[in-house]
């Protein structure tokens, strides 16, 4: 039997495995996709709230503003990309100021450090592409932005560091408390036993919380956010997260620097039935297009690379859930945006929980280090050559777009947990993340990963299941 | 009288061609600018034919593929036997263009030949 | 590493014939940089026929059309790095390249010549809705994994554009064993050439389907169904939906020229083309910078890639071994009625030789027009065209002497004929 098994390799669940891995325990978390960050951590908006939003008093204020104060410390422990850009809020007429003041006010309860209301005037030098109808905006210096993946993989590479072992396509199907405590975990590929669950499960952990509890059933609805994503070309457009105050002219969409300098354009709020339904349409694009325009102008929108949508795990409270539920079941629920901005406080809070349900101990040999892959861009020449030197596939160019060397992609293979497919790859390395997306590196991202893993090219799958790439070989149908 | 519009394939121009038969016979070709069009259009009206292009598998070459071509043109109608004749041929690495992969391929009299050199491996 | 007189970026057909005519033009230092594995670019996944009518006056396959330009560099001497990535060009024409053996290194050419080529848009450049499935590949990848590796990348094929590499695709992948289904085109005319609707699609009996695009894409591992509607003024019609089930969507919706590391340099870029502004010489802004192919404009055919390319090599060569012109006066090329871009974008008359070539394209399909081009108010050439496509390239040669009477600017319009 495990001490504990997580479900759910998203930000949550990574963070939680992470924290946990603080003490002795024997930890196994359960991801029914191929990979770590597969479901709403890997299409997001990418930012890290400063805590002025959620309501006064609620979980989520709380976790947001801490989550947000950990992070600085933490991408430098774990080694991800991160930016503390700041972030505005645009109040585009002087009848939205009351809701202005109000967010301020909102925010300094929360514990936001360094609000403040800037006017049109300094407004302008900030952001000098903000609307022409932009009056005031709610600045907040600690507001910034991170590698969604980045976060997510270091948070699992760090946990799997210190013993936490992961299982992938492995879909929960079932969950009984055992006689004697704990609970017997079903899978597809067989069953397994824990102390305590803690469930991480995105937009399903509603059907796990029921499972458990089913006297306090949960609902949690998908929300779909569709996005556009812009080249470097456009990164410079605004310098700092723009998001628009809700008021007069409607509910914008925030648009922001991505720390690898694209502008990320986006989200929809559209709740649907399918928490599968990850496809973008016509109509959300659409209106991603016309609201984009209201807090920043000039957007230049045909500089998109792609597209995409992710769901937020929507609970009806719009607060979090996190707690133990029944003995020795801990929910991590109902975790939407800012999820990813309180993942490290969120994994914290879940650690403490479940340390004091199973009387946990700390573990000595903990290391919270974790070093991210190699990005020889960042070297300067000299160093970047002797790494070649030492390393020749520090010498090949991959990924054109990004930049991305044959060296960057063996060591995301190799890791644990290690890349198996292209969005794998892509994901850990950005190689495919450029402006040709992927239509000149695929072919040769697939050969190394075959050569690595040592499987037939054609099993190489774009984000594992059916997802293969190659359906066959010349004239075989003849 | 029949008549028949086509579009010329000898060069990119693509010039629009009338072909006037009678009894399958060609009586007039017009709205070419050069031999070739004319050329074209009576034989695509009786007799129609294509250079097929395709890949046969290279074992020990520095790619697993090399691109080949009939070495000159095959009746229209024969594409898909050379396709099927080519299906089990494989040709050992170093290859270098101009080499016959398949003589006579489907009986149409014409080589099949490589149209690209490709090294051993190694 | 040694230095050279003259960097090459690029080793495909642009790149090749560049260096050929340099060097018979009398430069000794010549680098070709190639970041793929073999020399002659994207010819070598074109193995279908139709190459060098023009240049070897015969019907070539696209290796065979860049094994005779390789041959000729090799027998020239010419050296080339192969696997070898171009990280940056600086505006003094540092050229900072890296490769498995060399390392990282530096070059200092006395001249560049531009030649990366062009890549292809994207899907999410084409804002198509739906999923992000597996089975959703650019033509150009189709190609490659088909033509040099032998994978089919689908069995049930729906083809959106039909640019050439579309149309020749849909043959290929019929050919490899695959169904195409249809070939949707936004436009209400085809982006490739005649023959290859005739050869890839009609020998198949795959529709075309003008004023047509994808408006979602099912599946979301691997595709598995394509709905395509009929578009007006750009817009989907409701109504006109028409569903496909397939495993797999290429897209042919247009090549982008790759000038990311022009840009850096700061070389001046045309908003039409997306390549550089050059003059008759072929060279950018910055002196001693040339470029030619695709990286340019996005021609219809290689032989006049090999052609503009040649001239940018014999520009760099007069270049290096005579230095700069004495520029003289300089004439902007402008474009109207429907003449979309030309290139060169400037002719300064005293430094061009006996002709001076003009590219272009034209924005719809013409019928019976003439192109005309004026130097101030003088009509200095004119020629009848029946038709005139967006997706055919038209030259015009201008007698140089012609350019040096009165006007200020040159001037290409089409004009009733």
């Amino acid at each position: 039997m495990h001490d504990i098994i997580i479900i759910g390799a998203g930000v949550s669940g990574c963070a939680c495995a992470r924290e946990l891995s603080r003490y002795n325990a024997d930890i196994l978390v359960l991801e029914k996709e191929e990979d770590v960050c597969c479901g709403t951590s890997k299409a997001n908006s990418a930012i890290v709230h400063a805590g002025y939003d959620a309501a006064n008093g609620s979980l989520m204020a709380q976790l947001n503003v801490e989550g947000s104060r950990r992070m600085p410390a933490l991408a430098k422990e774990l080694d991800f990309a991160y930016d503390q850009c700041g972030s505005l809020v645009v109040c585009l007429s002087e009848d939205d100021r009351p809701a202005l003041q109000k967010l301020y006010e909102n925010g300094v309860a929360n514990g936001v450090e360094g609000l403040r209301i800037v006017e049109r005037d300094e407004l302008v030098t900030m952001e000098p592409n903000i609307a022409d109808t932009a009056v005031a905006a709610l600045w907040a210096p600690t507001g910034g932005i991170v590698c969604p993946f980045g976060l997510t993989y270091a948070l699992a590479e760090n946990a799997a560091k210190n013993g936490v072992q992961f299982r992938f396509d492995t879909k929960v199907t079932g969950l009984h408390p055992l006689p004697g405590g704990g609970w017997q975990v079903d899978t597809d590929r067989g069953s397994c036993q824990a102390r305590c669950i803690v469930n991480a499960a995105g937009v399903y952990a509603d059907t796990l919380h029921n499972l458990a509890d089913a006297a306090h059933p949960m609902k949690i609805t998908a929300r779909r956010g569709d996005y556009f994503l812009l080249d470097h070309t456009a990164g410079q457009h605004v310098r700092h997260t723009v998001f628009q105050l809700p008021g007069k002219y409607g509910k914008g969409v925030l648009v922001t620097p991505t720390v690898h300098g694209n502008l990320l354009v986006g989200p929809t709020a559209i709740d649907v039935d399918d928490k599968e339904a990850t496809a973008t349409t016509a109509a959300g694009l659409d209106e991603v297009r016309t609201k984009s325009g209201l807090a920043v102008k000039d957007i230049p929108l045909r500089q998109t690379i792609t597209s995409f949508a992710g769901l937020r795990a929507h609970e009806a409270r719009h607060d979090f859930f996190i707690g133990e539920i029944a003995p020795g079941f801990v929910d991590c629920a109902a975790i939407e945006s800012p999820g990813l901005s309180s993942a490290p406080a969120i994994g914290a809070m879940v650690a403490g929980i479940v340390r004091d349900s199973l009387q946990l101990k700390e573990n000595p040999a903990f290391d919270p280090i974790r070093k991210g892959i190699l990005d020889p861009k960042a070297l300067d020449f000299a160093a970047r050559a002797e790494l070649i030197k030492q390393n020749p596939a520090y010498g090949q160019i991959i990924c054109r777009c990004e930049s991305v060397t044959e060296g960057e992609i063996i060591d995301a293979i190799h890791r644990t947990p290690g890349a198996r497919s292209l969005d794998g790859v892509k994901r850990r390395t950005r190689a495919g993340m450029g402006r040709c997306q992927a239509g000149f590196c695929s072919p040769r991202v697939m050969e190394i990963l075959a050569r690595e893993l040592g499987v037939a090219q054609s099993e190489i799958t774009k984000s594992g299941g059916d997802s293969k790439i190659i359906v066959g070989t010349n004239k075989d149908a003849f | 009288m029949e008549k028949r519009e086509l579009i010329c394939i000898g060069c990119p121009m693509g010039c629009a061609l009338t072909v006037e038969l009678d009894g399958g016979a060609v009586v007039s070709v017009r709205g070419n600018t050069c031999p070739r069009g004319d050329a074209y259009a009576r034989k695509e009206v009786t007799a129609p034919t294509r250079i097929v292009t395709t890949t046969v598998r290279v074992t020990d070459g520095v790619l697993a593929a090399v691109s080949c071509k009939t070495r000159g043109d095959i009746p229209k109608g024969k594409i898909f036997d050379i396709i099927r004749a080519l299906k089990a041929v494989e040709v050992a690495a170093p290859v270098v263009i101009g080499q016959v992969i398949l003589p006579n391929a489907a009986d149409t009299g014409v080589d099949v030949i490589a149209t690209k050199n490709v090294e051993k491996r190694g | 590493m040694k230095n050279v007189d003259l960097v090459i970026i690029g080793g495909g057909p642009a790149g090749l014939a560049a260096a050929v005519a340099a060097r018979k033009n009398g430069v000794q230092d010549i680098l070709i940089l190639e970041r793929d594995s073999e020399l002659g670019g994207i010819l070598n996944q074109c193995i279908h026929n139709g190459f060098g009518l023009h240049t070897f006056k015969e019907e070539l396959t696209g290796p065979e059309y860049a094994a005779r330009f390789i041959a000729q560099v090799q027998e020239l001497g010419i050296e080339y790095k192969l696997n070898t990535m171009v990280l940056d060009l600086a505006a003094d024409k540092t050229v900072t390249a890296m490769n498995k053996s060399d390392g990282l290194f530096q070059l200092h050419p006395k001249a560049v010549i531009l030649a990366m080529g062009c890549r292809e848009r994207p899907r999410g450049a084409l804002n198509i809705p739906g999923y992000r499935p597996a089975g959703i590949f650019t033509a150009g990848t189709a190609q490659r994994l088909v033509n040099m590796e032998g994978y089919l990348p689908g069995r049930r094929v729906v083809i959106l554009g039909s640019g050439d590499i579309g149309l020749i695709m849909a043959r290929r992948m019929t050919l490899e064993g695959a169904k195409v289904l249809c070939v949707a085109e936004l436009m209400p005319y085809s982006g490739g050439l005649k023959r290859n609707i005739v050869q890839c699609l009609d020998d198949f009996d795959i529709p075309l389907k003008l004023s047509h695009t994808v408006v979602d894409i099912q599946g979301k591992e691997r595709v598995t169904g394509i709905t395509i509607a009929q578009v007006e003024n750009g817009k989907p019609i409701p109504g006109t939906e028409e569903h496909y089930d397939c495993d797999t969507l290429l897209l042919s919706c247009g090549l982008l020229p790759e000038n990311e590391l022009s840009r850096a340099a700061g070389v001046a870029l045309s908003p039409i083309t997306g390549g550089p502004s050059v003059n008759e010489s072929l060279e950018t802004n910055i002196p001693g910078v040339f470029a030619a192919g695709n990286v340019l404009h996005v021609h219809d055919l290689v032989d006049y890639v090999s052609e503009e390319a040649g001239a940018a090599g014999e520009h760099a060569a007069a270049y290096i071994l005579k230095g700069e012109h004495a520029a003289g006066r300089t004439l902007p090329v402008r474009c109207e009625n429907g003449v979309r871009y030309t290139v060169p974008t400037a002719i300064r008359p005293d430094c061009a030789g006996d002709t001076v070539t003009l590219r272009f394209r034209v924005g719809g399909v013409y019928k019976n027009k003439k192109i005309a081009v004026y130097l101030g108010d003088t009509c200095i050439f004119s020629r009848r065209r029946p038709v005139l496509a967006p997706g055919e390239m038209e030259t015009v040669r201008l007698k140089a002497d012609l350019l040096r009477g009165a006007g200020d600017a040159v001037t290409v319009t089409l004009e009733e004929g």
